[in-house]
Order: structure tokens, then C-alpha cells, then sequence
């Protein structure tokens, strides 16, 4: 069997590597299984001048190089792995990598971000890495002197498009509303409509790539009008937003119809133990800050689910001796009544009987493994296995005979 | 792995007998670097199945273009010089292997 790690982080953008340095900070045994070189979506564009202490001049490749070093001088080890199948319920998860290893984890942030969404245009596919791309980093380098097409106005296509003005000759950008409206940032528009190489389509969509082995036109369909019209051009940038990559995940932790992970403000999933973070995620920004932000809670919240988990086990499912676990909460007066009754009860035990005190309203996963719905409640161990329970109030009586009748020596 | 130029393209790949593998990359393209040793280390462990050999589009741009590559990162398969398979953009190493045992 594999090592046991604290804490596998699922992709090495942003928000995994932000993971990883605050899990390998508090010392928690943490690996990244990352798809190839690290770094996500954010090492894919060249301008990244929005993350705060990184300003004009910054590249993508550059700030995630940096922050897979950082996760790495913490002890983070960013293996180079694609995560094909997981395990997630039980105390041990379980991922499979498509090299055929198996890793095992305690605690599981699931970081695997989104990928450029593709319109399925006719043509769109055949003439990938022909023509038609959805990274300017990559591609721009082939359109030196030449015409192309961005399809997008939102600010990564803006943006895209700006540099890809440094290499082509004209970047026409298509855009579905009317002459002068733009999704990206005001800043942004104002740059990209003073740059002469810029040419805009508005009211139009893209409805076809047409070539012979390599792009060679376009058919741009107006929609107020309906008219096609055909434009001899090299290149299609596309720049529509992004699907999550969350395929795998289906049927193992909960995803809106359109494939996000929901989870709540401490990122935890629907599965205890496996938190969510980045672009994969619901929610209402995606950008490198909250995708590194995400990452920090969710790995301070599984190291506290780490600690809660471990602190349960050594207490109350490793003790021999016969043992309450008292199950209360501070805003509960029959609740601290109840506690108070039990510490009476076993001062009068010599400590043949324990008692372990758990606070509900900071620790709701252990009450929600043992359906803890009401409480004062009660639980009986014994060599770390449930015996009986009381849910609800109690009196010292039933205390006094449950041990009497539940525990063999006490 | 023989690093190919526009000089000496025609002979290594166009002019050759048997299986080649050409990795098409360049120093900007994230995702063609985060492959590349895996490439190198398929190359190493497949010696003999094919000649494997890498183009920087940089500089070789016309030359690229002229083999229908547009779009990085790409690995072609020629075999008698004869372009016989392609795998571009979303592709993982597996693929390549697979693809070279499959042609091999
Ligand atoms: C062109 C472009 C320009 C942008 N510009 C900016 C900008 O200027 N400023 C800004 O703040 N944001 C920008 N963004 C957005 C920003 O890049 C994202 O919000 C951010 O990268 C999200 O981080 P993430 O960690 O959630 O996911 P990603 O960056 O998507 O990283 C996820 C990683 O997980 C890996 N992965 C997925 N599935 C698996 C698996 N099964 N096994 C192993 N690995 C897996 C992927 O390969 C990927 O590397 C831009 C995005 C694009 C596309």
C-alpha cells in the first residue's frame, strides 16, 4: 500500500498551489497531482497585472512559477499526475492516476479549475491546432504578419486580443452586441478601441471555419439581419469563457447542472473531508486572487477537519475504558444542565468512567455521523465501540442505570 | 532526441525511411514545456521504434506551416516521409505512447 498522505490536492493552478502552501505550512503531509507543469489557466495568458503586489509587466507563467515554488519550499510535493477516478467517502480517500498509481489521503481539495469553452461551430474542432486556438501564449508566434479573429468581448478576450496585436498584422474581434458595447472592463475597451489594428465586427456571431488542411476563412453571421458573409482570414482565437473540469466528479461530490461544485464559505464539499476550490467551484469571481484565496480556506479548514477527526479517534475510538460522549452546545441550557449531571456521575466513578464533552456547534460532523439531532444527547463506548445512546434530556437515574446495564466493569 | 531547422528537416524527416516522431514546440507555449520530458523520457524508452526529433517553431515558423502545424503543442508521426498521424493540443503523453506503439 501507498503512504498515507494528510492532504492531495486535485490541480496545480492558483488555487491548488495556494492550497498547498498553507497545507505544507502547517505541516501536514500535502502533495499536488497535477496534469503535466503547474501553473493552470494563469500560466496560459501573458498579461497578468490584477494580482495585488504584482503590477504592470507581470506574466502569468511567471507568478505561478512562482507560487509552485513557494508551495514547494513549504514541502508540498506537485506530482505530475492526471486524476482519473476517485474514492471519496470513508476516513481514506482514494485517487487514481492515470499512470495506473493509486494515492491515498486523509483530507482531499479538489482544485481541478475550468477550460476554455468551445462553441461547437461547424469546423471548430477539425481545424484545432490548424487555425483555431484558445491560447494566444501558444499560438501567436504562427500569425506574425497575418490576419485572424477573436470571437469573445469579455476581459480575457480583450486582453488576448491586445497582445495578439503584437504579432498579427489585423486581429478582427466578433462581437454579438451592438457597435460600441463590450463585457470587458471599461480600461480595457478604451486601449483595445485606440489600437489600430483592432477591427470590430458587432451584432455577429461566428458560424463556420472553412479551410483546406488550415484555416482560411470564416463565415460571420449577423444577427439582426441574418446575412452570412464570408472574411478571408488565418486564425480564430476563441475567448468564450469556461467549462469546469469536473467530469470526473459526477456522482461523487454535489455539482450544479452545469457540472460546478457547491460548496459553502469554508469550502467544504457535500462529502466530509473533501473541500473545493478555484474556478471549479460556484461562485461569482474567477480570477487568480479568488482561485488562491479559495485555496487558503479550504486547506485551514481540512487541517481543522484533520485535527477534529484525529482528536475524536484518540479520545473516544481508541480508549479501552468505558466512556460518555456528552454531545452539547453553549446556547442550550438543558444541555450544560445535562453536562453537569454526567460530571457529577462520574466524579462518583473513581475514573472507571470517562467523559467526553463535544461542543455541536463547533464540531457538527461528529453529532451528524451519529444522527444527533436533539440535544443533551448521550453516546456509550466501550474499546472505542458504541453501545447504547440516549438522545434528548435525561436525568441522573437513567445515567446511573444505562452505565449499571451497558458497561461490563465499571 | 535531433533537434530539427529548416536546414536539415527535409533530410531527417521528409527523406527518411522508416518511423519518425517530430514534437512541435516553442519557448512561449506552457503547455508544450510542461510535456516535453515526459517526451524525452518516451523517446529514451522507445529507442529503436522510431526516430524521435523536436521543432522550435520559433524561427521555423514558415517551415511549421508548411507541415499544416498551426497550433502548439503538436507531435507528428511521419513514416517514408509521409505525414501519417498528428496529435495536437489536448493530449497527454499516454496518447503520444499509445499513438507510437500503435504506428511502431
Ligand atoms: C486567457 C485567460 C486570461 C486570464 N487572465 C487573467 C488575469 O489577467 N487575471 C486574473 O486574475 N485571472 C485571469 N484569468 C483567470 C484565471 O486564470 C483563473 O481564474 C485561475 O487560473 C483559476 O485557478 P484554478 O486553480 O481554480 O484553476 P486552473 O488555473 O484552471 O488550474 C487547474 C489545474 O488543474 C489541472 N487539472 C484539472 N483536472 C485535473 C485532473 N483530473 N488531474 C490532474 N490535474 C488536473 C489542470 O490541468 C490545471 O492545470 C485568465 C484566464 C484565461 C483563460
Amino acid at each position: 500500500m501507498s503512504e498515507i498522505y494528510d492532504l492531495l490536492i486535485v490541480g496545480g493552478g492558483p488555487a491548488g498551489l495556494s492550497a498547498g502552501v498553507y497545507g505544507s505550512r502547517s505541516r501536514l503531509k500535502t502533495a499536488i497531482l497535477q496534469k503535466g507543469k503547474p501553473g493552470g489557466q494563469a500560466a496560459t495568458t501573458s498579461d497578468l497585472e490584477n494580482y495585488p503586489g504584482f503590477s504592470r509587466g507581470t506574466t502569468g507563467p511567471e507568478l505561478m512559477g512562482h507560487m509552485a515554488k513557494h508551495a514547494e519550499s513549504f514541502g508540498t510535493e506537485i506530482l505530475s499526475e492526471i486524476v482519473v477516478d476517485m474514492e471519496l467517502d470513508g476516513d481514506i480517500k482514494k485517487l487514481k492516476g492515470k499512470s495506473g498509481k493509486e494515492y491515498q489521503a486523509k483530507a482531499v481539495i479538489l482544485a481541478p479549475g475550468a477550460q476554455p469553452r468551445s462553441l461547437n461551430i461547424k469546423g471548430e474542432h477539425a481545424f484545432r491546432g490548424k487555425g483555431v486556438s484558445y491560447c494566444a501564449t501558444c499560438d501567436a508566434d504562427f500569425f506574425e504578419e497575418l490576419d485572424i479573429v477573436v470571437v469573445g468581448n469579455g476581459d480575457a478576450a480583450i486582453e488576448e486580443a491586445m497582445y495578439l496585436t503584437k504579432f498579427a498584422e489585423t486581429v478582427t474581434i466578433i462581437v454579438i452586441h451592438d457597435e460600441g458595447i463590450l463585457d470587458c472592463n471599461k480600461a480595457s475597451a478604451e486601449i483595445a478601441f485606440a489600437n489600430p489594428k483592432i477591427k470590430w465586427v458587432w451584432n455577429s456571431v461566428l458560424h463556420e471555419i472553412k479551410g483546406d488542411g488550415l484555416v482560411e476563412s470564416v463565415i460571420i453571421k449577423n444577427i439582426k439581419t441574418g446575412e452570412l458573409s464570408e472574411m478571408q482570414t488565418n486564425g480564430v482565437f476563441f475567448f468564450v469563457g469556461t467549462v469546469p473540469n469536473t467530469e470526473i466528479l459526477k456522482g461523487k461530490v454535489e455539482l450544479t447542472e452545469h457540472g460546478y461544485i457547491i460548496t459553502n464559505d469554508l469550502m467544504e464539499t457535500s462529502v466530509p473531508g473533501v473541500y473545493a476550490a478555484g474556478d471549479a467551484r460556484v461562485k461569482y469571481l474567477r480570477q487568480v486572487i479568488t482561485a488562491a484565496s479559495d485555496g487558503a480556506i479550504a486547506a485551514v479548514a481540512a487541517e481543522k477537519y484533520l485535527a477534529e477527526e484525529e482528536g475524536f479517534k484518540e479520545r473516544v475510538l481508541n480508549a479501552k475504558e468505558p466512556l460518555m460522549v456528552v454531545f452539547w452546545a453553549p446556547q442550550s441550557e438543558e444541555s450544560i444542565a445535562g453536562v453537569s449531571t454526567l460530571e457529577k456521575i462520574v466524579g462518583t466513578k473513581e475514573g472507571k468512567v470517562k467523559l467526553v464533552k463535544i461542543d455541536t456547534y463547533r464540531n457538527q460532523r461528529v453529532a451528524k455521523r451519529y444522527d444527533i439531532n436533539v440535544i443533551p444527547s448521550v453516546l456509550f463506548f466501550q474499546n472505542g465501540k458504541l453501545l447504547d445512546k440516549i438522545y434528548g434530556v435525561f436525568n441522573e437515574n437513567d445515567i446511573i442505570e444505562k452505565i449499571a446495564t451497558v458497561f461490563t466493569e465499571s | 532526441m535531433i533537434e530539427l531547422t529548416k536546414e536539415n528537416f527535409e533530410q531527417e524527416v521528409l527523406k527518411a525511411e522508416g518511423l519518425v516522431m517530430v514534437d512541435f514546440w516553442s519557448e512561449k507555449c506552457e503547455p508544450c514545456k510542461a510535456l516535453m520530458p515526459s517526451v524525452h523520457d518516451l523517446a529514451e524508452n522507445n529507442a529503436g521504434k522510431a526516430k524521435f526529433c523536436s521543432l522550435n517553431t520559433a524561427g521555423n515558423k514558415r517551415l511549421a506551416i508548411s507541415q499544416k502545424v498551426l497550433g502548439l503543442p503538436t507531435i507528428a508521426f511521419y513514416k517514408n516521409g509521409e505525414k501519417i498521424a498528428e496529435l495536437t493540443k489536448d493530449f497527454a503523453i499516454e496518447d503520444v505512447e499509445a499513438k507510437l506503439n500503435e504506428l511502431a
